[in-house]
């Protein structure tokens, strides 16, 4: 693994081959592995060592990137001619900041930081330890040792299992010229595991940055009862039901809004939110944060500049409080049309890295939670006529400002009549509005760090929601 | 990078390996963007790295480094050895590999320009003429372009005696016209969305595809949207333009003919497939007049799924896999291929890269054009009541590949064969058999083209790869239209 001190000596060997105006040098990479496992076998099983150096070098207001993984003099040479002959023949950007030095990365002192959705703020803003020397020291005999457990329970309940157990140790940098250094660690253990029936699945996935905290036996014997649960599915009609999402399904279609709230995506109007930031959009009982230090979050505290990501609510009570903003799309956003139609408007620090048409992006997200939480039991118990969903599939965007998604459910959808799960069904297609949905939340569990397929990770709650839009059935 | 290779290998055998081979691999890409009158993004990046991947006690194992000494890549070996016995205690059968005759070669795409040979400022010329183009039509709000290149050198060596050496170009291009008004975003892209059309060639590409000459048409279209009717709802006889037929090609047929989906080893994230070994020589997939291949030659085309050699060593093959209407063939590796009765691998297991271990992944799998002369206008003049639909906006179908639903840009409403009116937010849902079934028409060659897919993922860790499809346009009857919208 590269570590903070080595990366500075690659730094200045970069630095001293460099004749740009500025540069900046990102570092990513780390070691990774993935036993992955399908039909009661580990059939596929990897690891891998990797580092990335990107370098972004700056004349005159004209900047571009070139990136390598080889560290030997000739590899930096290279990547770092590579950069700068890129660079020299842009054209001057006028929107383009003078890097950052470490002050400015650091931003305020209280970095926007408040205990308001249900955590105690730490009180300098930082992120706590996200690197786990157990999670670190996981080896292929370790995963193959969980899978064997996994595959036990399977086998006990005559079903056939597939899934993986991963695990990573990673690092993420930043040095630039006007003498920023920033340098984050991270360990991270998944597990995804889907149980087969002869008609039905189950499915349940977990990751966390200590492996401790993750528990495959257990999922194990939760996606088996699911896949027991849902055999022999029945047809029932498409149409208008209630739904009680998990966390992971919950998680994956509201995914689909965020990269909505950007500053850049409002000035390209491309954005759901362009003439609605101010207004209540979902229900009074949504409040959303971005929040890098929240205790169940993953990911490292600066972004693609090295700025600090700053923690902010995005919805409170509803009503859509303001986007995310790297350092240039702040200035141009003050200088728009827009600026006074889009709440407080300043960096903070959810930028990608330059150069990049997209601007910046909350990865961090945090559902607050709700004033009365309710239990996934106490959900389904609360139900006269609904359908109970464990992971949603293959979302896409099918109108871009009403916010519409399509997609299916998946691996455990279940009928609940009188309060009580009554029987696994065919899965349905969903087109329904996001605006729509948030705005239909019944009641929300506590919220919890959930992972899916087709979202980042997200502290996200259970959601049971009235009259969510499923428009066609499967056979299956 | 030969010996690189063989100091893998003979670590992997000495170590106890039963089967090895070694991929050393050396990427170069060049992206560039525009929008709104400004580049975007630029730049470069390179790869460089090698993996071994080995049986032992008849178990797979795979590692992967950066590092290209000598220690490390011995020490790659040998821990691929290590993962595969650890893999060893979870297995109800050993692997069996078809066999696979050794082979020394060499394989580079045929391309005219080297892509990398031309020079930055005339592609971001290029890039800011299309723009500046689409951005002088009023109401347009929102241009973006780009501009793709690759270069993939690979050295493959096996310890059955193999050794491929392979050089991959491609090249992509496209733009998206937006524009915003009222409560909606409408979009016009070319030559089709999602980053334009992509094949391995050289620059050759980029000069075919009339990029500046049809940006002004595409922004106008976008325009128009904004007034057109929306798209009726109902059962309708619909014309899918060759993009969109390419696109739903790979969704409907690509993936569910993936052997390992279908042996259930995608289960937890891509899926399984509707496509049960049973259904082989049995299944009536489409109508009679639809003929499908998976073609990796070169005779095939310049698609993203042509190559030499696929990442196993097994020779570029063509497999039919619809003839006539009957479901004949699947995508095999030398590891599944025995659970179809088949003594060789189909060729079509690739690796995203140096680092990651290679699967099943669709070379180019085409609909072939029409036997009789048959141009769009024909078509379209053909059909009495329809919707013309072109370039895809969304797509969505579920694990087992059989119930999907496609929105596309733009539609045209026919009428006693003529385009009447242009149609907003047009989409269409089905069955996969039962829409193969439907089709009543196909374009000749003349309208058929390959087109790429450039971001088909699969995989845990997931793989980015790219394939081909080479669609004409086709006619498919009583279709359901419109169901994205019911109830919203």
């Amino acid at each position: 693994m590269l570590t903070k001190n080595q990366a500075g000596d690659i730094f200045d060997r970069i630095k001293r081959l460099s004749v740009a105006d500025e540069m900046e040098v990102l570092f990513s990479g780390g070691k990774f592995a993935l036993t992955r496992f399908a039909n009661n076998t580990i059939h596929q099983n990897v690891e891998e060592e990797n580092h990335t150096v990107s370098v972004r070098t700056v004349f005159d207001g004209r900047t571009a990137r070139a990136s390598t993984n080889r560290f030997d003099d000739d590899g930096l040479r290279r990547v770092v001619e590579s950069s700068e002959s890129l660079a020299k023949v842009q054209h001057p950007d006028s929107d383009l900041l003078p890097m950052p030095d470490s002050r400015e990365a650091a931003g305020s002192a209280d970095g926007g930081v408040r205990a308001s959705h249900g955590r105690l703020a730490l009180q300098d803003g930082s992120v706590p330890s996200r690197h786990f020397a157990s999670t670190a020291a996981i080896t292929p005999q370790l995963r193959a040792e969980g899978v064997g457990q996994i595959v036990n329970v399977a086998q006990k309940h005559k079903l056939t299992t597939a899934g993986i157990y991963s695990s990573s140790e990673s690092v993420e940098g930043i040095f630039n010229s006007r003498g920023l250094s920033n340098w984050h660690t991270q360990t991270l253990a998944e597990v995804s595991i889907t149980m087969l029936g002869a008609d039905s699945s189950g499915w349940q996935k977990a990751n966390s940055p200590d492996v401790a905290n993750l528990d495959p036996l257990r999922m194990a014997e939760t996606a088996a009862q699911k896949a027991l649960d849902a055999a022999h599915p029945a047809e029932i009609p498409a149409g208008k039901y209630t739904v009680i999402l998990e966390p992971s399904a919950a998680l994956d279609i509201v995914g689909f809004m965020f990269w909505d709230y950007s500053g850049m995506a409002i000035l390209d109007q491309r954005s759901f939110l362009t003439g609605r930031i101010g207004s209540k959009l979902f229900g009074e009982n949504i409040t959303i944060w971005d929040d890098v230090a929240h205790p169940l979050q993953t990911g490292s505290p600066f972004d693609g500049e090295g700025m600090r990501r700053m923690s902010l609510p995005l919805v409170e009570n509803g009503v859509v409080k303001r986007v995310v903003y790297a350092r240039a799309t702040a200035e141009r956003m003050k200088r728009s049309e827009f600026k006074d139609k889009t709440g407080p408007i300043e960096p903070t620090g959810h930028g990608f890295a330059l150069p990049n048409e997209m601007g910046e992006m909350p990865l961090n997200i945090v559902f607050a939670a709700p004033q009365n939480p309710q239990t996934l039991a106490q959900m389904i118990a609360s139900t006269e006529r609904g359908v109970l969903v464990t992971r949603l599939w293959y979302i896409r965007e099918v109108d871009p400002y009403e916010k519409m998604v399509t997609g299916m459910t998946r691996d455990g959808t279940f009928l609940v009549e009188d309060g009580k799960v009554r029987q696994g069904i065919r899965n349905f297609r969903f087109n329904e509005s996001l605006i729509h949905m948030l705005s239909n939340v019944e009641a929300m569990s506590e919220p919890l760090r959930a992972c899916g397929e087709e979202s980042f990770d997200m502290v996200v709650p259970a959601m049971k929601i009235r009259d969510f839009n499923f428009t066609e059935v499967t056979k299956f | 990078m030969k010996q690189i290779a063989i100091w893998a290998l003979n670590v992997a055998t000495m170590r106890g390996a039963s089967y090895a081979d070694a991929r050393i691999v050396s990427q170069r890409s060049r992206a560039l963007t525009t929008k709104n009158g400004k580049v975007g993004s630029a730049s470069d990046a390179e790869s460089v790295g090698m993996s071994v991947r080995v049986l032992a006690d008849e178990a797979w194992g795979f590692a992967a480094s950066e590092d290209l000494s000598r220690s490390s890549v011995e020490a790659t070996a040998a821990r691929a050895v290590e993962i595969a016995r650890a893999s060893a205690q979870v297995k109800r059968e050993d692997v069996r590999l078809a066999p696979e005759k050794p082979v020394t070669a060499e394989w580079t795409t045929p391309h005219r320009i080297d892509p990398f040979s031309i020079s930055v400022e005339q592609n971001i010329a290029l890039l800011l003429s299309i723009d500046s183009e689409m951005r002088s039509v009023a109401g347009i709000t929102l241009a973006e372009t780009n501009l793709n290149f690759n270069r993939e050198e690979q050295w493959f060596l096996s310890s059955e005696g193999s050794d491929i050496h392979q050089t991959k170009y491609s090249a992509g291009a496209g733009y998206t016209a937006y524009a915003f008004a009222g409560n909606e975003i409408q979009k016009r892209s070319y030559p089709t969305s999602y980053g334009g059309q992509w094949q391995n060639k050289g620059y050759e590409l980029i000069e075919e595809l009339k990029l500046v000459e049809n940006a002004r048409r595409i922004a106008e279209e976008a325009v128009a949207l904004h007034h057109a009717d929306q798209c009726p709802e109902g059962k309708f006889d619909i014309i899918l333009d060759s993009s969109q037929l390419g696109l739903q090609i790979h969704e409907s047929i690509g993936h569910p003919i993936e052997l390992d989906r279908v042996l259930g080893m995608e289960a937890n994230f891509a899926g399984t497939s509707f496509l049960t070994l049973d259904k082989l020589r049995t299944l009536r997939y489409g109508s009679d007049m639809v003929n499908v291949v998976a073609d990796a030659r070169q005779e095939h085309g310049p698609g993203l799924g042509t190559f030499g050699f696929d990442d196993e060593g097994v020779p570029a093959q063509c497999t039919p896999i619809i003839t006539n209407g009957l479901f004949t063939g699947y995508l095999s590796s030398r590891e599944t291929a025995h659970t179809i009765g088949e003594n060789r691998s189909g060729g079509t297991l690739r690796a995203e890269g140096w680092n990651r271990l290679p699967m099943i992944r669709m070379t180019n799998v085409s609909l072939l054009p029409g036997e009789r002369p048959l141009t769009l206008e024909q078509l379209i003049a053909d059909t009495d009541h329809g919707i013309l639909m072109q370039t895809n906006r969304s797509w969505s179908i579920d694990d087992r590949r059989y119930s999907f639903q496609f929105g596309c840009e733009i539609g045209w409403e026919i009428k006693h064969g003529k385009r009447v009116r242009m149609v907003k937010n047009p989409s269409y849902s089905g069955i996969t058999t039962e829409f193969w079934n439907s089709l009543d028409a196909i374009c000749s060659r003349d309208e058929w083209t390959l087109w790429g897919t450039p971001n088909c993922g699969k995989g845990q860790p997931q793989q980015v790869m790219g394939t081909g499809h080479g669609a004409a346009p086709s006619r498919f009857r009583g279709i359901k239209v419109g169901s994205a919208y019911k109830g919203n």
